[in-house]
């Protein structure tokens, strides 16, 4: 059992790493996306200022944190 | 285009994981004995190589929309960690890898371990060694066989990280130290830029989005992450909290 964690942690560290609203975030804007893309509407846009709006989030949390 | 661009990040991914897994090894060869710590680097490479060898073929069998919109997702994740990691580091909100530090506690650790011999080699050499290559190669893997799979150019990351393992190691073998000198996060945020993009591309692609000018299109994706990261340090270093020094991490 102890070693099934382990492996677990290692594996969401891995691909997950230190914040997870980031991982959570690219599934929903990949979502948000498909629905926009599925509506014959231009949706290249979305990706890029989203993924912005993820990164710049999570570097704020960091900031804010440390102040 | 897009090939070339896959074996450029293959390289510049694998030649910072090889750096790091350098360090390991060569501490434990230089303080242990190169026999035992070369056979946990070829063992971690075989158990690497067959990951690649398995997986790779495996998923260019699924429907390339699906295995896009999968990859671009753990693209995205791991490229955003990259790319975070590296603006903090340059924003000096987080510590610095320093290989020569990390080298001497290495080494320190692998003085003060007692002796332990199984088959005839050095246990704790073995896979310290083992462990190094293969946790730093896990990374390399995955961005070979995402890479690959997506743009079913495997064999064009996989000569990326190839000629990347060939270079360090072999500029390891000359100076015989830690390549303290390459700037490690410079290449991070050079990686996190091109995961980051890659995964904005192809998850893009796979969940219906028509880029303008299709794969022309994936320059300029890296482009504006390119500006948007260093806009990023900027504000973090102009808004952030006051720099403080920070120290050199051994992990």
């Amino acid at each position: 059992m102890k070693r099934l964690r382990a492996f677990g942690a290692f594996w969401y560290d891995f691909v997950v790493g230190d914040d997870w609203r980031v991982a959570v975030g690219v599934v929903v804007l990949l979502g948000l996306t498909a629905l926009v893309a599925d509506h014959s509407v231009p949706a290249w846009w979305l990706l890029p200022l989203g993924v912005t709006a993820i990164l710049a989030g999570s570097l704020w949390r960091v900031v804010r944190l440390r102040r | 285009m897009s090939a070339a661009l896959v074996v450029l990040a293959s390289f510049l991914a694998s030649t910072v994981e090889m750096v790091e897994a350098l360090t390991i090894v060569l501490a434990v060869g230089v303080t242990r004995g190169w026999r035992s710590a070369l056979t946990g680097v070829g063992a971690a490479l075989a158990v690497l190589a067959a990951v690649i060898v398995v997986l790779g073929p495996a998923l260019t069998l699924i429907p390339i929309d699906a295995l896009r919109v999968v990859v671009g997702a753990l693209l995205l994740i791991f490229g955003l960690q990259w790319l975070r990691k590296a603006i903090l580091r340059a924003a000096g909100l987080k510590a610095i890898h320093d290989e020569d530090a990390i080298y001497a506690e290495e080494v320190r650790e692998a003085r003060e371990a007692g002796p332990e011999e199984r088959a005839g080699i050095d246990w704790y050499a073995f896979t310290v060694a083992f462990k190094g290559v293969l946790l730093e190669g896990l990374e390399v893997v995955f961005i070979v066989v995402t890479f690959g799979s997506a743009q079913h150019a495997v064999g064009a990351a996989a000569l990326g990280a190839a000629v990347a393992v060939v270079a360090v190691a072999g500029v390891g073998v000359v100076i015989h130290a830690p390549l303290s000198r390459v700037p490690e996060n410079t290449l991070k945020f050079a990686v996190g830029v091109m995961l980051t993009s890659f995964g904005t591309f192809w998850g893009g692609e796979g969940v219906g989005v028509h880029w303008p000018g299709n794969e022309a299109a994936l320059p300029f994706v890296i482009a504006f992450f390119a500006v948007v990261a260093v806009a990023f340090v900027w504000a973090a270093r102009r808004f952030g909290p006051t720099v403080v020094p920070v120290e050199a991490v051994a992990a």
